[in-house]
């Protein structure tokens, strides 16, 4: 059995905005570009479900790249790299290595989970999951929700949902409303999303919202029935349907890593070209630091451009992107978690979801490998992504080193030797490069 | 999405709207997806793929994550709880 | 830790070392357990934790069998996440060939008092469906067991620290000898006997030692209770682990209690780093799903690497270096660190106190190599 092999110039991995603007810019200038991606459609996570006929800025973007020569790979996940400037990944046919000059990385990110007691009953989600489930197809008109956690994610997933016809009864922002007025007054300078807020506000009217507010329980038999809430030194119950709770966001690093590009704090190093530490690898977007789609767009770009050799052009972009990015700091300084939140935690509560190990256990080891090595905890399918940013956030513990595959994979896929030496075929836009 | 299509969950036809997830479809079908290690039934987290608690088994594949699946007419999706 | 004398310091706390520490422990001598990062985080954590009695020679066979049964009379102590099943092995026969190889090893453990039967095609299709149809049939030795190693050694460890033991992780070892014991942070410890017992880096303690790396690759897979009950080893197995120059892979598959599969297994000389090597994994996952087709299809969620530490005849060093009588070796194991570890520990600490063993010690003493050290490539 052989596996189906591509090649690009350049290959995106995520097809999310990041890699969509990538994508653009590389392929306009001449590029043979592909963009791979687990999901069937483009838009990655924040935008999901859009398409190009419709009147959004994500539209504008999906109708560029209709317009381009670009190949989209629909539902691969990307699980190794069994040779140097290959890829391998696992697709609805199966094993997948695409070739490639170039590499962009626009991985996204995910929520961060904070496990509190009774977080693993149904419908207990992340925010942006209880959004993506609904836009795929639960139904949600009537149904009570709290939102909850941390985040501009929370407010985006309160009014989507507010529009479907759910009862958001509560939005909890753990946030102080300091912090939350001081990035308000920050929102004047960014025009754009002044407007977005005063939106985003306009479409909250009316639901109860708090800040410094947090869940510090659910409640239920086997499904969720109520939220404990804790607010200024008390607490309150909500009855619910749903619990939509995130607490901001974590940036997907594992492929990256996986690759060798050096990863601090959590986040991919890039230089100003978006450059990895690893030759011929870029990355854009939330792996490079969590900065909201405006910013992940203008990486993208740059990181399309620096790929196909169009630095000057790419340079243009360094003003706005440093504008963003200022902002994107702004984010991180109000979104940071409080420690208070370190107390919601019980011995008793499931850290490990997928191996069932709790707090209390978790804690009688000294570090992370150890906790892995005796409890098993990361040691499931999910690879530490859930439970791992958490320990991070209780204990200080950082993750050790990725192992392929990056996500769980068929075993049929990596049994496959890698590919034969074969050159990528370079187009005439990329001769010339290094 | 108005068109309608019918998958079987755990053998029991369920009615679902056209480009309904597998993982949505166990939720409307009133099934969890899962149960865990120590026996607790389990639905999606994550909403995204990354998580493996919605993992179900789908035409007859186990551990298949239903959130990133589309519901095909007649799929076969199994809990195992 | 004080800088007062210990009777014996054991440099590593994998497997053997920890087995070693308890023994000692229990001989009231006063022990100190050094490890660079945490228990049982070398071979000990990568490997497949079998528990087998193996006839590849009277010395292997002596010790793995000594070393079972240590295990057996251990098991009612043994904590439940150290997952002791005894799940017996199935060493598989393609040809006719591989069976008179069976029909020689149920001859030989038959001799040897040890229970093994011997298994028709179809006696081996009932008792393991998702093998291949059209084997020839295999060796059934029930008395073979898995357990789970890093908390086997954790267990092991604990229990020598309820007799006395003293252990410091996180404490990098430069140097041993006439004594000493010095640490990464220039501090030294004073030790009647100071054991080795680093596994793969034990050379870097004790120079000229002939002790490889063996690199090997794993795969563990998502739960399938019931996908495969016993563990499964191809007789091939054994003409894998005979080359000493050529990269090999075996069909060995093992049930873990938590109807995870893993797979195995392979070895590489000369390969230092530990990165994945992606020939020798799709050469070996390929071998696995001729035997077990349906392995295609199960979900593989992590792969890893482990270094076996290898001798040039495949038995451990168990005893006093020839150069350094303060120095004592327990390294050296292969693939059979947790089966052996038990009784490694009780000739090691037969030879400090100067007591009889139940086996004999000869073929283990680290004098031996110096003589093999031609053989070794």
């Amino acid at each position: 059995m052989s596996s189906l092999q591509k090649q690009f110039d350049v290959l995106v991995v995520g097809g999310g905005p990041a890699g969509i603007a990538a994508a653009i810019s590389a392929s306009e200038c001449g590029a043979r570009v592909g963009v791979v991606d687990d999901n069937f459609a483009l838009g990655g996570q924040i935008w999901r479900g859009e398409h190009a006929k419709s009147d959004s800025k994500a539209s504008a973007w999906l109708q560029r790249v209709n317009a381009t020569a670009i190949e989209f790979v629909p539902g691969v996940r990307i699980i190794d790299q069994p040779k140097a400037n290959v890829l391998r990944g696992e697709g609805p046919s199966g094993c997948i290595d695409i070739l490639y000059r170039k590499l962009i990385l626009a991985t996204g990110a995910r929520e961060r989970f904070l496990p509190f007691p009774g977080w693993t009953l149904q419908n207990v989600m992340g925010a942006g999951a209880l959004q993506a489930l609904v836009k795929g197809g639960l139904p949600i008109r009537g149904k009570r929700v709290v939102v909850a956690g941390t985040g501009p994610l929370l407010l985006a997933v309160a009014a989507y949902l507010h529009k479907a016809g759910a009862k958001v009864l509560l939005i909890c922002e753990q946030a102080s409303r300091t912090s939350l007025a001081r990035l308000g007054a920050r929102l004047l300078i960014h025009r754009g999303k002044l407007a977005q807020a005063l939106s985003l506000r306009k479409d909250l009217a009316g639901v109860r919202s708090l800040t410094g507010a947090w869940p510090i329980a659910a409640e239920g038999n086997g499904v969720l029935r109520s939220v404990v809430i804790s607010h200024r030194g008390s607490t309150e119950m909500v009855d619910c349907d749903y619990l939509a709770c995130g607490f901001h966001l974590v940036p997907n690093t594992e492929l990256a890593s996986l690759l060798g590009c050096r990863v601090q704090d959590g986040r991919v190093y890039v230089d100003h070209f978006q450059r990895t530490s690893r030759a011929n690898i870029f990355c854009a977007g939330e792996p490079t630091g969590v900065g909201g789609v405006e910013l992940a767009v203008v990486e993208g770009q740059v990181a399309g451009l620096a790929a196909v050799g169009q630095e000057d052009r790419a340079m243009k972009l360094f003003r706005p992107r440093r504008k963003l990015r200022r902002f994107a700091q702004a984010l991180d300084r109000t979104f940071a978690l409080r420690p208070e939140l370190r107390q919601v935690t019980q011995p008793q509560t499931i850290v490990c979801r997928c191996e069932d190990v709790t707090y209390k256990q978790i804690t009688q080891h000294r570090s992370w490998r150890a906790a892995k090595l005796q409890t098993r905890c990361g040691m499931g399918p999910c690879q530490g992504r859930v439970c791992g940013p958490a320990a991070e956030f209780l204990l200080g513990w950082t993750p050790d080193s990725v192992r392929p595959p990056v996500f769980p994979t068929l075993l049929s896929t990596i049994s496959e030797m890698p590919p034969p030496e074969t050159g990528v075929v370079e187009s005439v836009a990329m001769r010339g490069q290094q | 999405m108005s068109e309608q299509i019918s998958v079987l969950v755990n053998g029991a036809p369920c009615i679902v709207a056209k480009g309904t997830t597998a993982a949505v479809a166990m939720l409307i079908a009133g099934a969890e997806c899962r149960a865990s290690v120590t026996s607790e039934p389990r639905g999606p987290l994550c909403g995204m793929g990354i998580c493996f608690e919605c993992r179900a088994e789908i035409d007859g594949i186990a551990h298949r994550r239903s959130c990133q699946i589309v519901c095909e007419s007649g799929m076969e999706i199994r809990t195992d709880v | 830790m004080n800088a007062g004398t210990y009777d014996v310091v054991i440099v590593g706390s994998g497997i053997v070392g920890a087995a070693c520490a308890l023994e000692c422990a229990q001989q009231k001598l006063r022990v100190a357990v050094l490890d660079h990062d945490t228990v049982g985080g070398g071979a000990t954590a990568a490997g497949m934790g079998h528990i087998v009695v193996m006839d590849d020679s009277e010395a292997q066979f002596s010790l793995t069998r000594y070393s079972q049964q240590l295990w057996q009379e251990l098991r009612p102590e043994l904590p439940d996440d150290v997952e002791y099943t005894q799940c017996g092995t199935i060493w598989v026969a393609a040809d006719d060939e591989e069976m008179s190889e069976v029909h020689r090893k149920a001859a030989y453990y038959g001799r040897h008092g040890v229970p093994a039967q011997i298994l028709s095609a179809e006696e081996l299709e009932n008792l393991e469906p998702n093998l291949q149809k059209g084997l020839a049939g295999g060796l059934i030795v029930p008395e073979d067991g898995v357990l789970y190693p890093p908390c086997a050694a954790r267990f092991l460890i604990e229990k020598a620290q309820n007799h006395g033991a003293l252990l410091q992780l996180g404490a990098p070892v430069s140097g041993i000898g006439n004594g000493r014991v010095r640490r990464a942070d220039g501090t030294e410890i004073s030790a009647g006997i100071i054991v080795n017992a680093a596994g793969a880096w034990a050379w870097e303690l004790t120079r000229g030692i002939s002790v490889k790396k063996r690199k090997g690759h794993l795969v563990i897979t998502d739960r399938y209770p019931g996908f495969v009950s016993h563990q499964l080893v191809e007789l091939g197995y054994l003409k894998s682990a005979h080359s000493h120059n050529a990269d090999s892979v075996a069909f060995n598959v093992q049930p873990r209690r938590t109807g995870q599969v893993l797979i195995g297994s392979s070895r590489q000389y000369g390969a230092e780093h530990k990165e994945v090597d992606h020939d020798i994994l799709a050469r070996m996952l390929q071998r696995a799903q001729q035997y077990m087709p349906g392995l295609a299809q199960t979900s593989a969620i992590r792969v890893w690497t482990g270094f076996r530490a290898a001798t040039p005849d495949k038995l451990p060093l168990i005893g006093p270096c020839a150069e350094d009588s303060t120095v004592y070796l327990a390294t050296g194991h292969e693939g059979l660190g947790i089966t052996t570890s038990l009784a490694s520990a009780r000739l090691l600490v037969d030879q400090i106190l100067g007591s009889t063993s139940a086996i004999s010690r000869e073929p283990y003493l680290p004098a031996r190599v110096t003589t093999l050290e031609h053989a070794h490539v």
